[in-house]
């Protein structure tokens, strides 16, 4: 299976610790994920809200530069980008015509055969397998996993765990040894796109997440999406004042979690480039 | 397209007629407290067919604010995109030159973030946040977190040109007379 690796253009700038540690944990693991050649933005909530041909356009050229490469699928680690993908998948494969005017606008021999997987499937299927073999740092934490709105909706299109009450990362981060809780916000919205442009509604939506994690007694959030980790760490402070209290929960990409129980230094996971600091104690024993 | 349930019906490839107003768009919305016309009333006043009502709909504040959670499609019983039908009344209203006052940042933002893409391929974090402020006139928003995100090496002082940005300009085409 040849894995494709789209990081988006979050995870070059303001969320690269997300890819730092996505890779950090292939290469420690020995897993190849080649990024798509020459890969453009997707277009985001921008494209979709405001220009529907790019939408379609810029998420297709992306696809056809991993299919003429020979990759089979293409892992996506931001949420957004993944939903914008596989959007665009959906259309083009239930649609010869429109794909055969997208490839012409490309110019691009394009069959839009490709698959598109998302984080947690590919952390499930490639890596989970893998740490039997290894020995893990007993993390122990209380985790409150957050998926956000664009890994699981809309389900027609992404066909993947439950709308609602997903369990994908939960299982993950009980095989890495965190505790996943129960609680009610796992699919709320944290205000996404709006973090620049009403960081008011951000903070609204985003505090309640926060607080009801915390009134769960969870140590902390597990996350899978540039803009959910951008929302409730960067933007910690908008929160704390709107809701005029202290949050102390750290908030962890996924492959900054499975990075910490295979023993990977906090540094090269990109711990250090967070706003909240993120200070757990020593695992049971290692003192 | 005689009526805005006409567009909405075929974006969203469901009747609008369909809508039984049992209101579990609105409860489930996280921005509905924050809209001028719930989900549900955007809903009944497409059934109208009138274009008074289509009207107060494009120019309201709840096409703008509409995240795209998708939380309403999920839990509506008869599986109205309605997502789907809020980026067809937001094409329209910028058509029709409709745009809610206050949705103007929101707006800025995204024509922002598109221009970033456009010459180089790749979002441009500093030059979408510039072009940003430019448009909507919030020059000081941010200005605390632009050096923190700076020393934690979150933003990148360069943008990154892909090889194929002709092509990518090539897809921008349609937006030139913008």
């Amino acid at each position: 299976m040849s894995t494709g690796f789209y990081p988006g253009c979050s995870l070059t700038g303001s969320s690269r610790e997300y890819s730092e540690s996505l890779l950090a944990v292939a290469r420690e693991l020995g897993l190849a994920i080649p990024e798509v050649p020459d890969w453009n933005c997707c277009g985001a909530t921008a494209a979709h809200n405001i220009d529907p041909e790019l939408a379609l356009t810029l998420p297709a050229r992306i696809l056809a530069h991993a299919e003429q490469a020979g990759m089979k699928e293409v892992l996506v680690p931001c949420a957004a980008c993944y939903s914008r993908l596989q959007t665009t998948r959906h259309h083009l494969r239930a649609d010869p015509d429109l794909l055969a005017r997208i490839s012409g606008r490309l110019q691009m021999e394009f069959h839009c055969e490709i698959d598109v997987i998302n984080i947690l499937q590919w952390l499930e299927r490639e890596v989970i397998p893998l740490l039997a073999a290894k020995k893990l740092s007993s993390l122990g934490y209380q985790a409150a996993c957050y998926y956000g709105c664009l890994l699981v909706r809309p389900p027609r299109i992404l066909g993947f765990d439950r709308p609602e009450d997903p369990r994908i990362m939960d299982r993950i981060v009980a095989a890495i040894g965190l505790r996943p809780i129960e609680w009610a916000f796992k699919t709320e919205c944290c205000g996404a796109g709006f973090s620049i442009s009403r960081t008011d509604i951000v903070a609204r939506l985003s505090g309640k997440i926060l607080e009801d994690a915390q009134s769960r007694g969870a140590e902390l959030v597990v996350v899978a999406c540039p803009m959910c980790h951008t929302n409730l760490d960067m933007r910690r402070g908008a929160i704390e004042r709107q809701a005029g209290k202290k949050y102390r929960l750290p908030v962890l990409y996924i492959t900054q979690a499975v990075g910490l129980a295979l023993g990977i230094s906090p540094r090269k996971l990109g711990l250090n480039r967070h706003f909240v600091p993120v200070s757990l104690r020593a695992p049971a024993g290692e003192n | 397209m005689k009526f805005l349930s006409d567009l909405a019906s075929l974006q969203a490839q469901v009747d609008c007629r369909r809508c039984y107003q049992c209101g579990k768009c609105s409860a489930g919305c996280p921005l509905a407290v924050d809209m001028d016309l719930t989900p549900s009333l955007v809903m009944r006043l497409l059934q109208r067919r009138e274009a008074g009502l289509d009207l107060k709909i494009l120019r309201s504040q709840t096409i703008w604010l509409c995240l795209n959670c998708e939380t309403c499609l999920v839990r509506c019983p008869m599986e109205i995109d309605i997502p789907v039908m809020m980026d067809a009344f937001r094409q329209e209203s910028l058509r029709r030159r409709t745009v809610h006052p206050r949705a103007k940042k929101i707006l800025a933002f995204h024509r922002a973030f598109l221009d970033s893409i456009r010459y180089t391929g790749r979002l441009y974090e500093i030059g979408m946040i510039a072009d940003y402020k430019l448009r909507s006139g919030s020059l000081m928003q941010d200005l605390v977190l632009a050096p923190l995100m700076f020393i934690r090496g979150k933003l990148r002082l360069f943008p990154e040109r892909i090889r194929g940005r002709s092509t990518v300009r090539r897809l921008f085409k349609h937006r030139e007379d913008e």
